[in-house]
C-alpha cells in the first residue's frame, strides 16, 4: 500500500501544500492534484520538451521531476506566465501571428521562449532554433513560432522574473 | 462579392481561440476531471500473433481499488470505420493480430492502482507466424489474419482501366518502368490520445474524446454497446494536433464507455506515447510499379500504375486508402489513358490508415519522379514538361473526376521564379541540387464513409438579443483553425467582429452534424453551410432594419457591428438592435445551413473514391545540399505555391502550407517506422526520429488565389495538399545534386551513400526496390475515358483487350 507525503510546492508565487505519493512526476501533481493542467504531456519520459516548465526561470521537464527535490524553488507553469488578465508580450505574439495551431506544445513553447528572452532580449534565429531543439511541435514546422518570439523580443523589452 | 466589399475574409485575424491556447486554458480531453472519476489502463498484446489460450485475471480483481475488469467476451459486436471493415474487436476475444493490440481494461480508483493491476493480469498465448512485409503479405496462408481477406492476406485488390492503356503504352516514344517504395510513418500528434466516459443515473452515456470524428464514434459506440444512439453524447475535444491518427473510433473511447457502464462512474484513459504508436492509422508502406508513356515531344500518351499497401492487421481505413493510391493520379497531368491496379495486405502491425494526403503521397512520390526522370530523357525542363501536360479548367479526368479550376500554371511558375529554378536546374556545383514536384488534393471527399443522403455538413445559428451571435457546428477543431473559420464567414456575413462569436462545436447533442476533420473538408463543407445560416439570418436581419429604416431592403449593408443605408451610411442600427427588431417582427431568430457535395460524373463502382467538389494544387522547389563523402543532406530553401482558391485568412493558410511542408520533409528525410521480430522498433518520440527546430530550413510560400465557385468566398483545402510534393522534390534534388535516384523514402545518408558507391562501381546509381511481387489483381473494370465517348459508367470489356489474350 502506497501512502501519499505532503510537499510545499512554489508554484507561480503561490506556497502550495499537496499530498501525493512520492513516485508522482512534478508533471503529474501539477495537472492532477494542484488543478494547473496547462502544463501538457507529449511522452512522460523526457523526450518531446511538451511538458516544460520554469525552475527559477530555467526550462526544465516536470514529466521527469519529483516534487521532493523542488521546495523552495520557483516553479513557473503557463499559468503563471500571463500578468493577470494581460497576456505576456510572448503570448499576444504567438496568437497574432498564428503560432498556436492545436496549442498543445505552446505551453512548454513559450516558457522556454520565456527564458531565452531573459537571457538574450534579442536572440538570432539560430539562439532561438538551438532553444527550442528539446520542444517538439508537429502541426507549425516551427517558422510561425520563430517569428513570434522575434515579435517579442522586438517590441517590449523582457523583464527577468 | 468583390474584395473590396470583404471585412473579415482575407485578413489575418486571430483566431478564435488563440487566447485560449496561448494560456493553456484550452480543455484538452485529458484536462478534464469528473467527481468520483476513475481511470483505466488497457493491457496490450505483446505477440504480433497469437492465439489467445487464457487470461488470469484474479489477481487484478483482488486488488484494493480495482473496479472492474473488462474482457473482449463481454463486447462480442465488431466495429470499423469503414461498413465494408468492421473486423476490430475493443478488445481481442481470441486472436491477438498485432504487438500492442488491446486485451483487456481495467478500471481503478487511480491511474497507479489501474497499471498495478494490468501487470497482475496473466495471458498464455499460443504464438502463430507472424507476417511482416508486404513480400510475405501477398503469398498464399493456411491462417489468414483476417478470414474476410479476398484471398490469404490480400485484403483488397482494385483494377480500373480507362482507355487502351497497352496500346498507349507500345505507341509511345518513350516508356519509364520504374519501382518505388514510400515507407509507412505516423502522425505523431504532441496530445496522446485520451477519452472520459460518464454514464449517467439515467442511463444516458457521454463522452469526451480526443477524436477528429465524433459522429463516426457515435456511430461506433451505439453499435458496439447495443444503445440507442440518440441516448449517447460524445463531445470531441479540441485536438492537440490529429494529422489522421484520431479520425478512427478506437477500442479505448469504447472500453472506458463499457466501464463507466458497469461501474456506473465516470472513467477516464489516457494513452501513453508507446500505446498512441500501437494504435498508429498511420502512412501506409506502399511498394510501387509505374510505367509511364510519352511521346517524343513529352505528351504524356499512358500510365499504368500498381500499388500494394501494407494495411497493418485491420481493415481501419484501408480499402479507401488503397483506392487512393490510384485515384489522384490523372488530377494534375492530363493522362489519355489510364491503368490502376491496387492491393492491400494484412500484416500483422498496427493498423495503417489515413494520415495527411490520405493514400495519395505515395503515388503522387512515383509519378513526380517519373516525370523528372522523363525530362531528363527528353532533355528538357522539368517545369516545362508539366505545364505541357497540365489539366485544364473545368474538365473530366481518365477516371471521371471533375476538376474546376486548376492554379497549377501559376504555381509553377511562381516557385520557378521565386526558386531562380532556370539559372539553377543542372547548373548548380557538385553537391547541390534543386529538384521540383507537384501535388494535388480533394477538397473533401464526396461521398460520406456510410452510404446516406443527407448533408455532410449543418450549422445553426442563434442570434441573441444581446447582440450575440452563436453558431452550432458538428466540425471538430484539431488546430487547423475549423471553429475560427465558421466564425469569420458568419461574421463577414453578419457585419459582426468574428472574435465576439460564439462557436459551440463537436458535441452530437448540441450541434448538427459534421461528418468529421478529414479529407480537408471541413473549410469546404462547414463553410458553405454557414453561408446558407447566414444569409438566411442576415435576410431576417434585413428585412426588420430595413422596416425600421424605411429603406428598400437591397440598400441595407450589414458591416462592423451595424446594419445601414449604403447611400447614407449614418442612417443605422447597431447590431444587438437589428436583432430585437428582426426578434421582434419575426419571433425567436435561428436560422440553419447544410451542404452536400455535387453528385459526381464517376459512376462506375469505386469511383466513389476521389470525388471532391473541388481540388487545391501546389507546386514547390527544394534546394539542398548533398555531402557525398557522408551522405548527409542539409536543406537549403523551400519555395512553396499553393492553389487555395482563396484564401479565408491568409496567416493560418500559410501555417497549414508550412506544417505540411515541414511533416512532408520529416517524411522525405527521416520518418519510418519499422519493426524487427514483430516487434514496433522506435515507439518513443526520442527513437521515432521527427524534425526539430533545428532541422527546419527556410520556406517561402505563395498563395495562388482564384476563388473557385464551389468554395465558401472561393476557398479550397491547405491542410494537406502541400505536403504531397515535398518527398518527390527532395529526390529530384537530391539527384540534381549529385546524380544518384533514391526511388524510395525516407532519404537517409545510407541511402545515398550506397547508390553513390553503386554509381562509381560503374553499376545503376540508385536506391530503392529492385522488385514489385506478382499479385493477382482481380479482373479489370473497363470504363471509357470522357475523350473516348465513355459516360462514367463500366463499359464492356473493349475489344483492345482482347488482343493477344
Amino acid at each position: 500500500m502506497r501512502t501519499k507525503e505532503l510537499f510545499r510546492l512554489l508554484v507561480n508565487g503561490e506556497l502550495r501544500e499537496v499530498a501525493a505519493y512520492p513516485s508522482r512526476t512534478l508533471l503529474e501533481v501539477l495537472r492532477e492534484d494542484l488543478g494547473l493542467p496547462g502544463t501538457k504531456h507529449g511522452c512522460e519520459v523526457g523526450e518531446c520538451g511538451t511538458c516544460t516548465v520554469l525552475l527559477d526561470g530555467q526550462p526544465a521537464l516536470s514529466c521527469l521531476l519529483l516534487p521532493a527535490e523542488l521546495e523552495g524553488q520557483h516553479i513557473t507553469t503557463i499559468e503563471g506566465m500571463a500578468q493577470g488578465p494581460e497576456l505576456d508580450p510572448l503570448q499576444a505574439a504567438f496568437a497574432d501571428l498564428g503560432a498556436a495551431q492545436c496549442g498543445y506544445c505552446i505551453p512548454g513553447i513559450l516558457l522556454v521562449a520565456k527564458s531565452l528572452l531573459a537571457e538574450h532580449p534579442h536572440p538570432s534565429r539560430a539562439q532561438i532554433e538551438e532553444a527550442l531543439g528539446g520542444n517538439l511541435c508537429r502541426c507549425t514546422g516551427y517558422l510561425k513560432i520563430f517569428e513570434a518570439i522575434e515579435r517579442a523580443a522586438n517590441e517590449e523589452p523582457q523583464h527577468v522574473r | 462579392m468583390s474584395d473590396e466589399k470583404l471585412n473579415v475574409i482575407g485578413k489575418p485575424l486571430r483566431k478564435v481561440d488563440a487566447a485560449a491556447k496561448v494560456t493553456g486554458r484550452t480543455i484538452f480531453a485529458d484536462d478534464l476531471v469528473l467527481p468520483q472519476m476513475l481511470y483505466a489502463k488497457i493491457l496490450r498484446s505483446t505477440r504480433p500473433y497469437a492465439r489467445i489460450v487464457s487470461i488470469n485475471t484474479t489477481d487484478a480483481e483482488t486488488m484494493d481499488g480495482v473496479k472492474a475488469i473488462l474482457l473482449g467476451k463481454e463486447l462480442p459486436i465488431t466495429f470499423g470505420i469503414l461498413p465494408v471493415s468492421q473486423d476490430e474487436h475493443t478488445l481481442a476475444i481470441d486472436t491477438v493480430r498485432y504487438v500492442g493490440e488491446p486485451v483487456v481494461a481495467v478500471a481503478a480508483v487511480d491511474e497507479e492502482t489501474a497499471e498495478d493491476a494490468v501487470r497482475r493480469i496473466h495471458i498464455e498465448y499460443e504464438d502463430l507466424r507472424p507476417v511482416m512485409s508486404i513480400t510475405d503479405g501477398v503469398h498464399p496462408t493456411d491462417i489468414p489474419i483476417q478470414g474476410y481477406a479476398e484471398q490469404g492476406n490480400i485484403h483488397k485488390t482494385i483494377s480500373f482501366e480507362f482507355g487502351d492503356t497497352r496500346s498507349a503504352l507500345d505507341d509511345a516514344d518513350l516508356v519509364l518502368d520504374d519501382t518505388f517504395f514510400y515507407q509507412g510513418n505516423t502522425h505523431l500528434p504532441m496530445e496522446q490520445h485520451a477519452a472520459v466516459a460518464s454514464y449517467q443515473p439515467d442511463g444516458k452515456l457521454v463522452l469526451w474524446s480526443a477524436t477528429q470524428t465524433p459522429h463516426y464514434v457515435h456511430r461506433a459506440l451505439a453499435r458496439v454497446l447495443e444503445m440507442d444512439a440518440s441516448r449517447i453524447q460524445v463531445i470531441a475535444c479540441p485536438n492537440g494536433g490529429g494529422f489522421g491518427g484520431k479520425s478512427d473510433p478506437f477500442s479505448h473511447e469504447i472500453a472506458v464507455a463499457k466501464l463507466s457502464m458497469k461501474i456506473g462512474r465516470p472513467v477516464k484513459i489516457a494513452l501513453t506515447r508507446e500505446e498512441v504508436f500501437y494504435c498508429h492509422r498511420g502512412r501506409h508502406p506502399v511498394l510501387m510499379h509505374s510505367r509511364l508513356g510519352l511521346s517524343k515531344d513529352g505528351t504524356i500518351k499512358g500510365l499504368h500504375f500498381n500499388t500494394i499497401l501494407d494495411g497493418g492487421a485491420y481493415g481501419s481505413y484501408g480499402v479507401a486508402s488503397t483506392y487512393y493510391t490510384g485515384a489522384l493520379q490523372t488530377t494534375t497531368y492530363h493522362i489519355p489513358a489510364y491503368k490502376f491496379e491496387g492491393a492491400r495486405v494484412f500484416t500483422n502491425k498496427p493498423p495503417c490508415g489515413p494520415k495527411r494526403g490520405h493514400g495519395t503521397p505515395q503515388p503522387r512520390f512515383g509519378l513526380e519522379i517519373q516525370i523528372d526522370k522523363a525530362a531528363e530523357l527528353l532533355d528538357v525542363d522539368p517545369a516545362d514538361l508539366r505545364l505541357k501536360n497540365l489539366v485544364q479548367h473545368d474538365s473530366l479526368t481518365a477516371n471521371w473526376l471533375t476538376i474546376r479550376t486548376i492554379g497549377l500554371r501559376k504555381c509553377i511558375e511562381k516557385v520557378v521564379e521565386a526558386s531562380g529554378w532556370k539559372s539553377k536546374y543542372r547548373k548548380l556545383p557538385y553537391g547541390r541540387g534543386i529538384g521540383l514536384a507537384c501535388g494535388c488534393y480533394l477538397t473533401g471527399a464526396g461521398l460520406p464513409i456510410y452510404w446516406n443522403n443527407m448533408p455532410q455538413s449543418g450549422v445553426q445559428i442563434k442570434l441573441d438579443r444581446s447582440g450575440l451571435v452563436t453558431i452550432f457546428c458538428g466540425s471538430t477543431d484539431i488546430g487547423q483553425g475549423s471553429d475560427s473559420i465558421l466564425a469569420y464567414i458568419v461574421g463577414e456575413i453578419l457585419g459582426v467582429d468574428p472574435l465576439r462569436i460564439r462557436v459551440v462545436t463537436a458535441d452530437t447533442d448540441l450541434t448538427p452534424v459534421d461528418l468529421g476533420s478529414y479529407s480537408s473538408r471541413v473549410t469546404l463543407m462547414t463553410g458553405n453551410a454557414a453561408v446558407q445560416a447566414a444569409e438566411r439570418a442576415r435576410e431576417y436581419l434585413t428585412d426588420a432594419v430595413a422596416a425600421e429604416l424605411k429603406i428598400p431592403k437591397e440598400r441595407i449593408v450589414a458591416a462592423g457591428g451595424r446594419m445601414f443605408d449604403s447611400q447614407d451610411p449614418g442612417h443605422a442600427v447597431d447590431f444587438a438592435k437589428a436583432v430585437q427588431l428582426a426578434e421582434a417582427k419575426f419571433g425567436t431568430i435561428g436560422t440553419v445551413g447544410s451542404y452536400k457535395p455535387p453528385q459526381s460524373a464517376a459512376k462506375y463502382k469505386g469511383g466513389g473514391v476521389g470525388p471532391s467538389p473541388t481540388y487545391s494544387f501546389s507546386a514547390a522547389v527544394i534546394e539542398l545540399e548533398v555531402d557525398p563523402d557522408t551522405g548527409i543532406l542539409r536543406l537549403e530553401k523551400v519555395w512553396i505555391a499553393h492553389d487555395i482558391g482563396r484564401a479565408l485568412n491568409p496567416m493560418l493558410v500559410i501555417g497549414q502550407v508550412e506544417g505540411s511542408v515541414y511533416m512532408g520533409l520529416g517524411e522525405a528525410l527521416m520518418e519510418e517506422q519499422e519493426f524487427r521480430l514483430g516487434v514496433h522498433k522506435t515507439p518513443s518520440m526520442l527513437d521515432y526520429k521527427s524534425p526539430t527546430s533545428m532541422d527546419m530550413c527556410p520556406i517561402e510560400t505563395l498563395l495562388v488565389e482564384e476563388p473557385d465557385p464551389m468554395g465558401p468566398f472561393g476557398a479550397k483545402e491547405v491542410g494537406q495538399g502541400p505536403l504531397l510534393p515535398m518527398p518527390p522534390a527532395v529526390c529530384n534534388a537530391v539527384y540534381d545534386a549529385v546524380g544518384v535516384r533514391i526511388d524510395e523514402i525516407p532519404v537517409t545518408p545510407e541511402k545515398i551513400l550506397r547508390a553513390l558507391k553503386a554509381k562509381s562501381q560503374g553499376k545503376d546509381g540508385r536506391y530503392g526496390p529492385k522488385s514489385f511481387p506478382a499479385i493477382e489483381y482481380r479482373d479489370p473494370v473497363f470504363i471509357l475515358p470522357p475523350w473516348e465517348g465513355g459516360d462514367g459508367r463500366a463499359s464492356s470489356q473493349p475489344e483492345y483487350t482482347r488482343k493477344g489474350l
